[in-house]
């Protein structure tokens, strides 16, 4: 049985960047237990010596010519979606 | 008219236009408001489309072979006219400079985008509940789910407001609404279409496909956005080609995992049905065994939890989508993404930071690929002696909205025979089979070996309106 403690849950939200509160830290600690349990089973299954899948179809090393694909955006177009801006800058909270 | 080449040689003939064919379409989605299946319209550009569309057929210029259908996007493709939002309140305002591949390719061919469908934000959930606008009602019967995540996509074909429509498949997502609301759901082999310009969810198994009334429009949907796109390099030449001429027959396996317990005996009634009729039309089938698949629901949510979590690290609040309000950098991440998220998306960054985690990526995320590659091998083994593999589309009808909603894992139950495909890669459609007693729509699900999708929808159009 995976146990996972409330610290453990602040935790992984730290390392996920979610500033949970409180309400949400237990309910997230009793749905994390009961799907890590879950996915546990696989612990039955004999993977000794396999080989692990992370890529199904078969291609592999896709290059292309190193030059720069137009995409038709343009630096304005990309400005225009940003929530803060100074002048053409994205702004953020000081950080030093 | 529901079929799309009655469309485009209405439009071509003259005997209606772009310009109608988007606007009933329009009129259509405003009429059906209250199964919030159409979370924006794209109303302005689609008839400016339209009309230069009609124009061109004036002037005698080449307009494509989907000239005039109109049909609706997922919200997490990328699309021009309305804001994408994946059904979530981080993307909630977001406006695309760009467009998707797949959008691009469809224009080209002078098909009209009208609007976009809703779904689980994100595409996480397999009933449209987690939805940051509302859940889809089932086009059946208002009461119950759409399915999903492409619920939207799969009520709008359903209820006739477009003849089709795009949705995204990682773990059934494209099959499973199919199946709940009567209408064909297409999940391509993994690298058929391209993704570039949809929101990313697990990129080893998302794949986007169509969803339509008949296979025929299946076939010259799929026709027309399979292909390599140098933006996706995941992406397959083009081997999509629909199949003429008579059907050979087939030998097709029983999957015995995905016909036994937790499947509704009304399922497998109309399952068994279709298996006969298969048998009646001259195919061989008999029953067969796929050990892994029961598994399969524990591998892919460890696997797509743990690139979720990588794929979402993205809406940070700063360079796009909703920010909150933050006195330093480390508030403004955590605040937007806390406000941003829906519950399950929240859940699934959680789950995959931590199967990712040193001490716990080994037990979970490396185990749960290498049992991946056994699946791989057991269906490689399968496609040695079967040309089809058959099975439910999902062991329930339609479930009653909020029936899952407080019980996640039950709510990821709904995968469980739609999983398997994604995570080896292979085609599998949804086909409309039947209905429970109750009037509520089963779809049955035949799955192919890789590259095999245009045989599996010949296979599929052979049997519409067979009768013994």
């Amino acid at each position: 049985m995976a146990r996972i403690s409330k610290d453990e849950v602040m935790h992984l939200a730290s390392l996920s960047n979610i500033s949970l509160t409180d309400e949400e830290v237990a309910s997230m600690q009793a749905d994390l237990e009961n799907i890590l349990n879950y996915v546990s089973q696989l612990e039955s299954i004999d993977t000794d010596g396999v080989e692990p899948t992370y890529q199904v179809n078969g291609l592999q090393n896709i290059d292309r010519a190193d030059e720069i694909i137009d995409y038709g955006v343009t630096r304005e177009q990309l400005l225009e979606v940003v929530p803060e801006k100074l002048d053409d800058q994205i702004k953020v909270p000081e950080v030093i | 008219m529901t079929n799309i080449q009655q469309i485009v040689d209405a439009v071509m003939n003259g005997s209606s236009t772009a310009k109608q064919q988007v606007q009933d379409a329009i009129k259509k989605a405003e009429d059906k408001k209250d199964y919030n299946a159409v979370l924006s319209l794209t109303s302005e550009r689609a008839l400016k489309r339209a009309d230069e569309i009609d124009q061109k057929i004036k002037n005698g210029e080449k307009v494509g072979k989907l000239a005039g259908v109109p049909f609706i996007a997922k919200d997490n493709f990328l699309t021009f006219g309305a804001p994408t939002t994946a059904a979530s309140k981080i993307l909630g305002n977001f406006k695309t400079p760009i467009q998707a591949t797949a959008i691009e390719k469809l224009e080209l061919e002078g098909a009209i985008c009208i609007g976009k469908a809703n779904l689980d934000a994100f595409a996480h959930g397999g009933s449209t509940e987690n939805s940051a606008y509302g859940p889809t009602k089932n086009a059946v019967d208002q009461t119950r789910v759409a399915g999903g995540s492409s619920g939207g996509s799969a009520v709008a074909v359903a209820l006739g407001i477009v003849p089709f429509t795009l949705g995204s498949d990682t773990g059934g997502s494209i099959r499973q609404p199919a199946s709940f609301n009567g209408v064909v759901g297409v999940k391509p082999t993994y690298g058929t279409v391209s993704r570039f310009g949809v929101v990313a969810m697990a990129s080893s198994t998302d794949v986007i496909g169509p969803i339509t009334k008949n296979i025929a429009d299946a076939e010259l949907v799929m026709d027309v956005l399979a292909g390599k796109d140098e933006y996706d390099a995941t992406t397959l030449p083009n081997f999509f080609k629909p199949r003429i001429g008579e059907v050979k027959k087939q030998k097709i396996g029983i999957v015995k995992e995905l016909m036994g317990e937790g499947v509704e005996p009304e399922v497998l009634k109309v399952t068994n049905d279709y298996i006969d009729k298969l048998r009646s039309a001259g195919h061989m089938l008999e029953e067969v065994s796929l050990p892994l698949a029961p598994m399969c629901l524990a591998m892919y949510y460890i696997i797509v939890p743990a690139e979720v979590s990588s794929n979402l690290a993205r809406y940070d609040g700063v360079r796009y989508g909703v920010r909150s309000d933050a006195s330093d950098l480390a508030e403004l991440y955590g605040r937007s993404r806390d406000e941003g998220f829906e519950a399950e998306n929240k859940r699934r960054i959680l789950i995959g930071s931590y199967v990712l985690s040193s001490g716990y990526y080994d037990a979970y995320y490396n185990k749960a690929a290498k049992a991946r590659t056994l699946l791989v091998q057991q269906f490689d083994a399968l496609f040695k002696k079967y040309d089809v593999l058959i099975g439910p589309v999902t062991p329930t009808v339609a479930f009653k909205l909020g029936e899952n909603t407080d019980e996640p894992l039950k709510m990821y139950m709904t995968d469980v025979m739609t999983t398997p495909a994604n995570l080896a890669g292979v085609p599998a459609i949804s086909v409309p089979a039947g209905n429970t007693s109750d009037g509520l729509p089963v779809g049955v699900q035949l799955i192919g070996p890789m590259k095999s999708d245009a045989d599996l929808l010949a296979l599929a159009k052979s049997m519409e309106g067979y009768h013994e």
